[in-house]
């Protein structure tokens, strides 16, 4: 089958090698809390930022987390002027290239295309190999081009702590992929309550029409 | 107030009576059967959700850029700098399943009480018809995300028109409009996917509801209920379309508009199936993902596809088949030779034939959302009989050539299954 798509897709059968296959963590995630979404915004712009954007995120829009635009000013932009600008990276993407072997993925929507559970495994299964360029090697991706650049946090903290920083990571990397997810919900609330409002009346008038037929 | 109205309305009728008049054909005075159950929703819910695709659409293309450097980013910016934006796009995202959803459901309804049958064969040609352009219209729009799955499903679809003996490759390149998928497909694409293909399938909606009113609708019994009519001229059985059927298609449509609410306000992804997760990563024209597979409404014909083994190197056999399986549905008014209509006074054969072409059809489905490895393989050592035989040992593989089989034995043996059928006595009036 594989010969198959490769053929119509162009594409040698060799390069359709199987992904790593680890068993994911569920991830603890919890879109609600504040503090953890801040604590995930302060280690993404410390420690993501300086190779990944979030390109389609502007910083203005972290008020969604309970920040004024000062406070997102002073502790958040390192990379940007305006508060209405996106998360951009500085770093450009030949250098990515030339440094990583591939430019580092845009993180907007890393979450929808990897899952809440792949990033906090992910993030969490990095170990020590002295083949690779980097001398990290990860057993969820195996052979990816990026080093652990928490490894000075997961040295620093105890295994809880470093579970709970990467649950703050990937809860706000989940808030970033879709920002009006909350909204979403708490509309389809009131759009469901309006429509079982307009169902009542919509079946008694159907009733009434329908009573002679039989 | 209600005066001034009415004499504006006198106004306007003596000048365009017409528009009184299409109203009474089609909805006032228009029998239908009274005895329409669950299934009859359907119709009109398509034509609710292709109401919503056209409206959702208009607001998308306002924000949306068919340009293969910056389609992928309008559509998160649509997602979140333009106000109500993600409403918009997840309702035509959702809508663009739900279509599927309420289309199969449509003309499973036509299997079960014969509406595809005399005297309504042009009724159910254009239902095939309306079928084919949204087959067309999802394809196309798939690809205006510009995602990793709309880049290599389309690459994948329009290199099927490319395995045609002799004229296939020239095909491939006109629909592309370049020798890969690129900013020029992307462009026509749009063109198509906006105005081209809507165009005809509103043509075609209009084509089927006239051709449907002309004849009258069929109904659960498949009893034409035009045989029976009382001293003036109406049937026995029939009730105006407007007020009983449009007080009662409302609560349906109440009740599809909350599922579907239920879908884009709480899991609009719906699990990766309404929409995928690789095609949150842009186009790569050089990254092949692991695993291409259609959106949901395509995999059956995709599972047939991969069924038919190739014959001389040539992938033009699976191709074939595929495009057959979408055909082979113009014929079934013919193809059907049984004498009753509805499923209520069939005999075993067709019930079972049904049966079976429905489960078939979702065991193609469910198979070509996955790899073919699925099930893992079966296990012939080296060299020996079983080895030399199977082409293939997916298990899956197997299992969708048997559904293949079953999938084209419904239409191609219905001839005779349908004429040996012992049917039961048809009453003279519906049944509630």
């Amino acid at each position: 089958m594989k010969t198959l798509l490769a053929a119509l897709a162009f594409v040698p059968a060799t390069l359709l090698a199987a992904g790593g296959g680890h068993p994911l963590d569920r991830a603890p995630i919890e879109p609600r809390d504040v503090i953890s979404l801040q604590a995930g915004a302060r280690t993404f712009v410390n420690y993501c930022l300086n190779c990944h954007g979030a390109q389609f995120m502007r910083y203005n829009r972290l008020t969604d987390l309970g920040l004024t635009e000062a406070q997102i000013r002073d502790n958040l932009m390192f990379a940007a002027d305006k508060v209405g600008e996106t998360m951009k990276v500085s770093m450009s993407v030949q250098d990515g290239k030339a440094w990583f072997g591939v430019p580092p993925p845009d993180l907007s929507v890393i979450s929808r295309s990897r899952g809440a559970d792949w990033l906090y495994t992910y993030l969490r299964t990095f170990y020590r190999d002295d083949k690779t360029p980097s001398g990290w090697n990860n057993k969820v991706f195996p052979n990816a081009a990026m080093p652990h650049v928490l490894w000075k946090l997961q040295a620093e903290q105890n295994a809880v702590e470093y579970d709970r920083t990467v649950r703050d990571l990937v809860n706000f990397l989940v808030y970033v992929g879709e920002p009006s997810a909350q909204s979403r919900k708490n509309i389809g609330i009131v759009v469901l309550f309006v429509l079982g409002v307009v169902f009542v009346f919509a079946y008694a008038m159907k009733k009434a029409f329908w009573k002679d037929i039989r | 107030m209600a005066s001034r109205l009415m004499a504006l309305w006198d106004w306007f009728d003596s000048r365009m009576p017409s528009v009184a008049e299409e109203w009474r054909k089609h909805a006032a005075e228009y029998y239908a059967p009274k005895n329409f159950n669950f299934w009859y929703y359907f119709g009109v819910l398509s034509m609710l959700v292709l109401v919503i695709q056209i409206v959702s659409g208009i607001f998308l293309t306002m924000n949306y850029k068919p340009d293969a450097g910056l389609a992928f980013g309008s559509v998160e910016y649509i997602m979140r700098d333009v106000p109500g934006g993600w409403i918009i796009r997840y309702i035509h995202s959702t809508g663009a399943s739900a279509f599927f959803v309420v289309v199969y459901l449509h003309m499973f309804r036509a299997l079960l009480y014969g509406s595809h049958k005399e005297p309504r064969e042009l009724i159910w040609i254009f239902g095939v018809l309306i079928y084919l352009s949204l087959m067309a219209e999802a394809f196309l729009g798939y690809l205006l995300p510009w995602g990793q799955m709309s880049y290599w499903g389309a690459q994948v679809i329009v290199n099927l028109f490319g395995v045609i003996p002799f004229i296939g490759p020239d095909i491939a390149l006109w629909i592309r409009g370049d020798y890969v998928v690129s900013d020029a497909t992307l462009n026509r694409f749009f063109a198509l996917h906006v105005i081209a293909i809507p165009l005809v399938l509103l043509g075609l909606v209009v084509a089927h509801i006239l051709a449907l009113h002309d004849m009258g609708s069929n109904n659960p019994d498949g009893i034409e209920i035009k045989k029976t009519k009382d001293a003036n001229g109406k049937p026995l059985d029939g009730i105006p379309f407007h007020p009983y059927y449009t007080v009662k298609d409302t609560v349906g449509a109440i009740v599809f508009l909350a599922i579907f609410a239920i879908v884009m306000f709480f899991m609009p992804e719906l699990g990766g199936y309404f929409l995928e997760h690789n095609n949150f990563i842009p186009a790569d024209p050089l990254k092949t993902p692991e695993h291409i597979a259609p959106l949901w409404y395509f995999t059956p014909f995709y599972s047939i596809l991969r069924a038919v083994p190739p014959l001389f190197n040539s992938q033009f056999p699976g191709v074939l088949a595929m495009g057959i399986a979408v055909l082979i549905l113009f014929f079934l008014p013919w193809l059907d030779r049984s004498p009753v209509k509805s499923i209520r006074y069939r005999g075993a054969y067709y019930k079972g034939a049904l049966a079976l072409f429905v489960v078939a059809f979702l065991i193609l489905g469910y198979l070509g959302i996955e790899p073919t490895t699925v099930w893992g393989q079966f296990s012939a050592t080296e060299g020996s009989m079983m080895d030399r035989v199977l082409d293939t040992k997916d298990r899956a593989t197997w299992v969708a050539r048997l559904c293949t089989i079953l999938y084209f034995a419904f239409f191609i043996l219905m001839p005779w299954y349908t004429a040996k059928d012992k049917t039961k006595p048809v009453p003279d009036r519906v049944t509630m």
